[in-house]
């Protein structure tokens, strides 16, 4: 039982399902990436986990309870249209978030006094959010959604708009906040985020999940026996050596190293590709060719569109 | 329900805090008692000057019986001649020359001269005193009795006096009802407008930057629209509050320092007047139009305040939470102020078609106009308070505070249903058809 489950949420709009029937489980203290093309339906569960919507059918258990107004102040959420009192004090406006989720007011001045020491930004208390430049403006978004120190983290598309020098902090912020066993759900279409942050993930497409499970399993479950080997030597010699238990896929050579992606056909171990290679000559690098999660975002989303013939 | 409360707080607090409030506070009441105290203040600075008129009578009839006032004094400059006055008048000190020709008595003129422009108080008055003086010349010419005379002509003071539940009478002059007519429904309908746009311009404002959603993450639709409703009323209670209590000091401050006298007329006076003499009974005629004036100035004391206050706070509550509720709606549907204008226009039209009767009412204030309009929901807060002061029936009252109160109800819960649905819409433009669809949706 995860720290989030998510159990057969369906929500309709005006006659087309945004959602049919997604489930899925968030384990304690990991980082989950919620993916999916633009208007997948990810906002929309994430929307239903805040209880900004209520689900026409199925449930959100937070910590194996129905989630309630209770667990709001658990919560931290970072929506993808995000944005503040553009005219009220910083750390005025922060405290009164964080009194919103429910945070006494004394506690969260205290909070909020060692973000502003941490990131070096004391003189911004009394400034208004106008003044602050947009990266400025983005740390203060993200010092919001954290101040009340939430079990649940809720991040949406939290790197668009961001520098690449600010998203990087934010992602160190992010690893930070799972060290502390902090649940991350994480809603993207980086993928080159998802790699390197997420532990497991569901991909929901057209509102219906289409893969989920865990980052590593997902890859493997996608591998296709897929191998690259550098060798010294030349591609032509080796080619011809090879049987019909090899498809190469490409190659390539500079200097004299020629590089070889190819798949093990019918079978074979590794150990024999590898073995049939130092024969030839100087086997140099070896390692599998994991697709992907771009790949297999891709390959997923398309094959699921062929199938509705969309 | 603590969620509420901190909302309220932000809502009135952010926006007491603006120096546009803090002026707008002061300034207010400054320039309505301007508006009623500058020209009486000066009426009374021009009334106390004593202007001095020669007279020169050719006709020999009139100089004697013009009598002198306070403020006017008439002195007969025997037979000299026009040209001489002219050569000497600005040496003279006199105010002007009143020229009487010979033949006064079958003309219709006379000529006032002056270095400046003598005002019109005085040319009315003179015109009135010597028309007065010649018909009383002409029929004691015809052998008319002079007590006779004297008998017929009576000046009439018309005196309003209200009858109020436990005996008392109540002297309220029908101007001084008019003019808190209109301004309390100026006011009222200024107090919705302002502060239900307000509401508006606050939603929009949230959902252009779009703190929105992080706020209904933590506290529900309803709550926020709630606690912003009801943090910008109390910002416009404190406003008024603030706008009764300058206004009454600025009002009280002047009658201790520019009006001394006891402003309000007594009915001996009047008595007195009709009494004097045939040919002094204009005599006051030059100072007619000060008394006049403070006689309406007077009359605010005897206005029912309690009633009147007690009765705008309640108009102006039931007035904005009605259209406020609309305004939130219409807030929540748009992305950008400039949307606004296609919902915000209908929703203006019956305040604004009250405004523009409100001279019909306070002509009939019992009329089937009036009543109509203090009972349909839309515009019968300020309708009500054009009426107020002429006095409503009880059961008028009530009718009306029912259909108005059912209204809010029915307003706002379709208000936070828009809303609901329009406050996490963005990018689409939004139809009046639309709008009928979400008020539709079950929650």
């Amino acid at each position: 039982m995860g720290f989030i489950t998510v159990q057969n949420i369906v929500k309709e709009y005006s006659g087309t399902k945004a959602l049919n029937n997604v489930s899925f489980d968030v384990e304690a203290g990991t980082i989950f990436g919620l993916l999916g093309p633009n208007g997948a339906g990810k906002t929309t569960i994430i929307r239903i986990i805040n209880q900004i919507l209520a689900p026409d059918s199925g449930k959100v258990l937070f910590n194996g309870e129905p989630i309630t107004a209770a667990h709001i102040g658990r919560i931290g959420y970072l929506p993808e249209e995000r944005g503040l009192y553009k005219k009220m004090k910083i750390g005025e406006q922060l405290v009164y978030l964080a009194q919103l989720k429910e945070m006494p007011k004394a506690i969260a001045t205290e909070k909020l006094k060692a973000w502003f020491r941490k990131f070096e930004i004391e003189n911004w208390w009394d400034k208004n959010v106008e003044e602050l430049s947009k990266g400025m403006q983005q740390k203060v978004q993200f010092i919001a959604t954290v101040l009340h120190e939430p079990e649940l983290l809720i991040f949406d598309e939290p790197f668009s708009g961001f520098d690449p020098i600010n998203a990087l902090a934010i992602k160190q912020e992010i690893l930070a906040l799972k060290e502390k066993g902090i649940t991350i759900i994480l809603s993207t279409h980086t993928m080159s985020s998802v790699e390197e942050l997420c532990d497991s993930i569901a991909l929901i497409h057209k509102g219906q999940k289409v893969l989920d499970g865990k980052v590593f399993d997902i890859k493997q479950q996608y591998s296709n026996n897929t191998y690259e080997i550098k060798c010294l030597g030349w591609f032509d010699s080796m080619a011809s050596t090879l049987t019909h238990n090899y498809q190469i896929i490409d190659h390539h050579k500079e200097g004299n190293i020629t590089t070889i992606k190819l798949k093990l056909l019918n079978n074979i171990p590794t150990n024999d590709l590898i073995r049939h290679f130092t024969g030839l000559g100087n086997v140099i690098a070896f390692n599998e060719l994991l697709p992907s999660m771009n790949d297999i975002f891709i390959d997923v989303v398309g094959e699921t569109n062929k199938q509705t013939g969309a | 329900m603590n969620k509420i409360k901190l909302i309220i707080q932000r809502e009135y607090l952010t926006r007491v805090k603006k120096n546009t409030f803090i002026i707008m506070s002061v300034l207010g009441p400054l320039l309505i008692t301007g508006i009623f105290i500058v020209p009486l203040w000066l009426q009374k600075m021009e009334s106390k000057q004593v202007k001095d008129i020669a007279v020169i009578d050719e006709s020999g009839i009139l100089a004697p019986t013009l009598k002198s006032t306070e403020n006017i004094k008439f002195t007969s400059m025997g037979k000299l001649s026009l040209d001489d006055a002219q050569r000497g008048f600005a040496k003279s000190g006199y105010y002007a020359v009143l020229f009487i020709p010979k033949n006064i008595l079958n003309s219709t003129s006379v000529q006032i001269f002056s270095n400046r422009q003598p005002d019109f108080g005085l040319k009315q008055y003179i015109a009135k005193l010597i028309e007065r003086d010649l018909e009383t010349l002409k029929l004691l010419k015809s052998n008319v009795n002079p007590d006779l005379l004297k008998a017929v002509q009576t000046p009439i003071y018309v005196q309003t006096i209200k009858w109020t539940g436990d005996g008392k009478e109540v002297e309220v002059t029908m101007e001084m009802k008019t003019i808190i007519g209109t301004v309390a429904s100026m006011l009222i309908y200024m107090f919705i407008f302002l502060y239900g746009s307000q509401v508006m311009r606050g939603v929009v404002e949230e959902k252009v930057n779009r703190i929105v959603e992080i706020i209904i993450s933590s506290v529900r639709p309803m709550q926020l629209m709630v606690g912003k409703i009801a943090g910008i009323m109390l910002v416009g209670l404190t406003q008024f509050v603030l706008w009764i209590v300058i206004t009454f000091s600025v009002v009280w401050m002047a009658q201790v320092t520019l009006f001394p006298e006891p402003a309000a007329p007594t009915i001996t006076n009047q008595t007195a007047a009709i009494d004097s003499k045939v040919l002094t009974q204009v005599q006051a005629l030059g100072q007619d139009d000060y008394r006049y004036a403070l006689d309406i100035f007077g009359s605010i004391s005897n206005v029912n305040w309690t009633i009147m206050i007690g009765s705008f706070l309640f108009f102006f509550i039931c007035g904005y939470l009605l259209y406020a509720s609309m305004y939130a709606a219409i807030g929540s549907a748009v992305d950008s102020e400039t949307d606004t204008q296609q919902f915000v226009i209908p929703l203006t039209v019956p305040m604004v078609i009250t405004l523009v009767m409100i001279q019909v009412i306070l002509n009939n204030p019992d009329g089937s106009i009036a009543f109509w309009m203090s009972m349909i929901p839309f515009t019968s807060p300020i309708a009500m308070m054009a009426r107020i002061p002429y006095g409503v029936p009880i059961w008028q009252v009530v009718l009306s505070s029912f259909i108005l109160i059912t209204t809010i109800i029915i307003m706002a819960k379709l208000a936070a249903k828009v809303y609901r649905t329009g406050i996490l819409m963005y990018g689409k433009k939004i139809t009046y058809k639309e709008l009928v669809k979400w008020m539709r949706y079950n929650s």
